[in-house]
This record gives structure tokens, sequence and C-alpha cells, in this order.
């Protein structure tokens, strides 16, 4: 631990030497520490109880580390976990997952860049009509387009396949990823683009030579964004795949809350972090590039 | 922009053809899917959808059913709370925060981890930490209050608030963040002049900057209110809409007549509730912000 700054200020303005150990400071770093703690209070809880075995966590408090590390709640969680019906683990809605965030945000990313170049810099006659739609669309609660999405689906053959639910991710990640990349684009120097249609470049020589280049930080955080936002969906997974296609957070849910059987609470949590993890790793890596991207939706369009 | 073309409608062609996916999703999707579903929730669809009006039969009878009735005194509950202390907590929060403290990035790190993890991975911890034979409440027994009640899950009256703790865990952090980036966008001028003018810093946040920071709180309200509105995966998760119906929420509702009953007619009515719920919102907002600036783009 560092020691405490040696100099703090009451609101952020000119410097005026404190004390270290002020009753301000003992103050805000207390009440710091304490909601930090808070926060992290579930994380802990849910390592811990997933490292018990059955017997400690009935005998001992919620909080206490395990005396006995045990990776077997891991391993059944992973692989043997039953949801009622199967009992083939967690590991099938991971693949699941995977398969629909993959195909989802690769499509998502074209299209919306796509988009959003073109809203840019191309403007056509009409194209801001289309926006505001898009960016209203974005307001209107899912459920209102659930089922005629899933019409929707069944007649193209899609409904219960991993291909629809890539197509559904696609539409509902199109309004916050479109101004995403509009607003970005029109931030760049119009004189780039200038330069590139004197060249006599054109649109899509532009795009891939030099939008595209130039704008791989949007690019991240729009990976981010997605990954995260498709990884941890529940209703399009649930409305628009079947039990052989449902996706993780499904699958977990479907494990930890099945009626039948003893409730093994130790299994249920190893699920539930599993399940966590690959967000999870994606915020502790990503930093400030996942706060850039949840603040895109409230940038005004 | 380029050379002359012979018909209008070929101008600018690539653009046009880039833009379709975004055509199509806004038109038929958004626009289309939203009609439809108006439009057939004034028809009797049962197992599938049919064009038999009835009026406003089904709007009579969600509004007659006990399952809506609570589902609504839930979302009203839970709306108010969660607006009220997530505005409360994500500002104190930043506020705290923003006073040049040591360590800002492991705090600011930790309070937003939950806005990452899915509502069901909330859900389901929320709903081990307030087991009342494993969680909170056996501990603060073990402590020797034998008496210690504290079972918000299984207890109906006030069920709904076991939720809004994991609610509010899962995102105040978001609120944080924008309040965060709304003070660190004050001017530090501000301050000065407060301080030369001797007004304590909690007269100055609540009477100076909070009013400055207007735009700030109107677009995180509108994202609050949109998120509240949508609430679905959390109840499922932690609760499953019980103890008996105690925790149901419209957008559980909608998803229950559709795709448990074969009621779609009133699954159709109550999104359309749901619609007109974000509707008053967001209108009203949108007219407010973009309504007298049409020069802007």
């Amino acid at each position: 631990m560092t020691k405490p700054p040696p100099i703090l200020l009451d609101g952020p303005q000119g410097p005026k030497p404190r004390r270290v150990l002020s009753r301000r400071n003992i103050f805000l770093y207390g009440t710091l520490l304490v909601i930090t703690l808070y926060y992290a209070m579930p994380l802990y809880v849910m390592i811990v109880t997933s490292l018990k075995g059955m017997p400690e966590i009935r005998m001992g408090n919620i909080f206490s580390p395990p005396m006995e590390v045990t990776f077997e709640p891991w391993v059944k969680a992973w692989s043997q976990a039953c949801t009622g019906l199967t009992c083939k683990g967690l590991s099938t809605g991971f693949w699941n997952s995977v398969k629909i965030t993959i195909p989802s945000v690769i499509l998502s990313i074209i299209i919306a860049s796509l988009n959003g170049y073109a809203l840019a810099n191309w403007k056509f006659k009409g194209a801001n009509v289309f926006f505001t739609i898009l960016i209203f669309g974005a307001f209107i609660p899912y459920q209102v387009m659930l089922y005629p999405i899933v019409i929707m689906l069944r007649e193209m053959g899609l409904y219960g396949s991993l291909g629809g639910l890539v197509l559904v991710h696609t539409i509902f990640g199109m309004p916050i990823l479109t101004l995403l990349f509009r607003n970005y684009f029109s931030s760049l120097p119009e004189e780039l683009f200038k330069a590139a249609r004197v060249d006599g470049a054109g649109f899509w020589g532009i795009y891939f030579r030099i939008m595209v280049p130039m704008s791989l930080p949007i690019f991240t955080v729009a990976i981010i964004l997605q990954v995260t936002g498709i990884w941890n969906d529940f209703l399009f997974g649930v409305v628009y795949t079947g039990p052989e296609t449902y996706p993780m957070t499904v699958s977990l849910n479907n494990i930890v809350n099945s009626t039948q059987g003893v409730k093994e609470y130790n299994i249920n949590m190893a699920a539930t972090i599993i399940t966590g993890l690959v967000p999870l790793t994606i915020y502790f890596v990503s930093g400030r590039l996942f706060v850039r991207g949840i603040a895109a939706g409230a940038v005004k369009g | 922009m380029s050379s002359a073309r012979p018909s209008r409608l070929f101008r600018n062609k690539s653009a046009k053809i880039a833009a379709i996916p975004m055509i199509v999703t806004a038109l038929f999707v958004f626009v289309g899917g939203t009609v439809w579903t108006i439009v057939y929730s004034f028809t009797k669809s049962g197992l599938l959808p049919r064009l038999k009006w009835v009026g406003l039969d089904q709007y009579e009878r969600l509004w007659s059913t006990r399952k809506w009735l609570v589902s609504i005194e839930n979302l009203a509950i839970y709306g108010f709370c969660t607006l009220v202390l997530v505005f409360v907590i994500g500002f104190i929060l930043a506020a705290l925060i923003d006073q040049k403290i040591r360590f800002e990035n492991t705090i600011r790190t930790v309070i937003l981890y939950p806005y990452a993890l899915s509502f069901v991975v909330t859900g389901l911890v929320w709903q081990w930490i307030l087991n009342p034979e494993f969680g909170v409440q056996k501990i603060v027994r073990s402590w020797g209050w034998e008496s210690f009640q504290f079972d918000p899950l299984y207890t109906a009256d006030i069920a709904i608030y076991g939720v809004l703790i994991a609610g509010l865990w899962q995102g105040s952090g978001l609120v944080m963040v924008l309040m965060l980036a709304g003070l660190r966008g004050i001017d530090q001028d501000v301050w000065k002049a407060a301080r030369i003018d001797g007004i304590p810093a909690w007269k100055t946040y609540l009477f100076i900057v909070i009013p400055m920071m207007r735009p700030v709180f109107i677009t995180t309200l509108v994202l609050v209110v949109t998120g509240i509105v949508k609430i679905y995966d959390l109840i499922v998760a932690q609760t499953g809409g019980g103890p008996g119906i105690a925790t149901e929420v419209p957008a559980k509702y909608v998803y229950d007549s559709m795709f448990r009953a074969n009621n779609l007619g009133q699954g159709f009515a109550a999104s359309t509730m749901m619609l007109l719920t974000v509707a008053l919102i967001v209108i009203p907002w949108a007219i407010l912000e973009f309504g007298g600036s049409r020069n802007r783009d």
C-alpha cells in the first residue's frame, strides 16, 4: 500500500496543504473503502462459494474463505450440471454463445460502420430520416418487436437457429453502433476525405483505405460493446433459439433455477462465474475503452 | 457530389447500397414491427396471430388481470426507487471520486464491473447472497441476533426490494461514470468563484454544479428509464416472478403471454402499453433536446 496523499483538496481547486490523517481524509477514504468492498463482495462470494464442497457450505457462512479448495464444482458446472432435461453442463451453452457472438459482432460492425460512413460522408436525400427512425428504434421496448421478428425468421426458415439469433443481434445492435460510427467518422478531418476524392477514390476505396485504418480505436470500442452485450443477452436467446441452440445465459438460468434435484450451490456459483468470465475479462482488460463504449450510449445523436 | 448521373435514384449509389440494411431495419423491423404489434393488439389472436377485430377487448382484459396489475405496481415501485436511488448513489459516488483521490482507477473499476455482468449473473448472485438459509440472514443470526429477519426473496411484500438491491448494484456504476464525466466537464473557475464567495461545498453542488449538469442528467435519465421498462432477465433469474406473482413485471407478462400461455393478443396489448410508457418519456425529451435545433446537421 502506498501512503495516503500528502495534499488533498476540498473540492477540485487550488493547492492547500493538509495533514494526511485529517478528519476529512479518514472520512473520505473510509467511505470509499466500504463502498468498494460492498461492490466487490458479490464477486468474492461467487468465487469463494464455487471453491467449497457442499458440506462446508451447509456448515459455514457464505463469506468465509474455503477451508479445502476444490475445483470439482467448476468441472461439474462445465460438463455435468443438469437443466432438468439434460445433464450436459454449461459447455454446450458456452460454445453456442461463441458461435452466436463471433458472427454477430463481425456482421453488426461491418453493417453499422458502413451505415455510419454513408451517413457521415455520403449523405443522400432521406438518409437522416432513416437514421432518426433507427435511433428512436433503440428506445422501443424489445417486447414490441419480439413477435413480428418471430414471423420474419420463420418465413426465412431461421427461427430457432443460431443464424436467426445472429440476425436479431445485428438488427438490435445497429442503432447504437451506427451512432457510434457516424459520430466518429464525422469527427475525422474532412480534408482527408476531399483529398481522397480528388485523387479519384470512390465510396469503397475511401472506406477501406482511409476510414477503416484511421478508426481502429472506435472499432475496438464497438467490439467491446458488442461482445459484452451479445454475450450477456438473455431475452433474444430464450425467444429465438431452442434447447439445442440456447446461449450460455439461458442454460445458466436453466441450470440454477431448475427445480429438480438437490440444490448444489457450489456448482451453481461456479456456473454463474464461468458465464460472467468472458465479459469480466473484457472489462478488466479493456479498461477505459469499455467506459467509452457505454458513454457512447449517452452521446446525443 | 460526383459528376451528373442520368437518374437521381442512382446518384451516390454505393452509399445507398451500403445503407440498405439500415433502411430495411428502420422501416421493416422498427416501424413495421411496431405497427404490426399495435394493430394485432386489437385482434383476437391466441395461439396464432389472426386478424379478427375485437376492439379494446384485449386491453380491458389486460387491465382486469391481477398479474398485470401486480406487474405494473412492481414496475412503478422498482422504477421509482431505482430512479431516485441510482441518481443519489451515482452522484455521491462521482462526487467522492472527483475529490482528486488516490486509487481512483481501482475504485472506479470495482464500482463499474457489475455493469459488465449480465442480469442473469447478477440475479443469481444476489439470489444466493439473500438466501435466508445461507446468506446475510444466517450470518447476522450466527452473530447472536437470533430473531433477525432479512428474507426479501421469500417474503411476497418486500420481494421486489430484493430485486432492487441487485439492480442498484448492477446499474449504479453506469450512472457514476456518466456523472463523473459531467462533473469533470464543469469549469474549474466555477468552483473557485464559489470558494471565494464562501459557499460551502454541498451548496455549490446542489445549487450550482447540478443545475449546470442538466444535459448529463437528462440523458442519464432517459437511459435509466428505458432500462427500467425493459427489466426482464433480472427478475427471471433472481425470483422467476415469485414468490407467487409477487415480482412479476410487464416485460415478463409479455413473454409469458406470448410464449407460455399462447395468448398472443394479451402479449401484444401488454407490449403496446410498454411502448406507450416509453413514448411518454422519450417524446418530450426528444422535443426538448432536438426540437429547437434543426440547423445542427
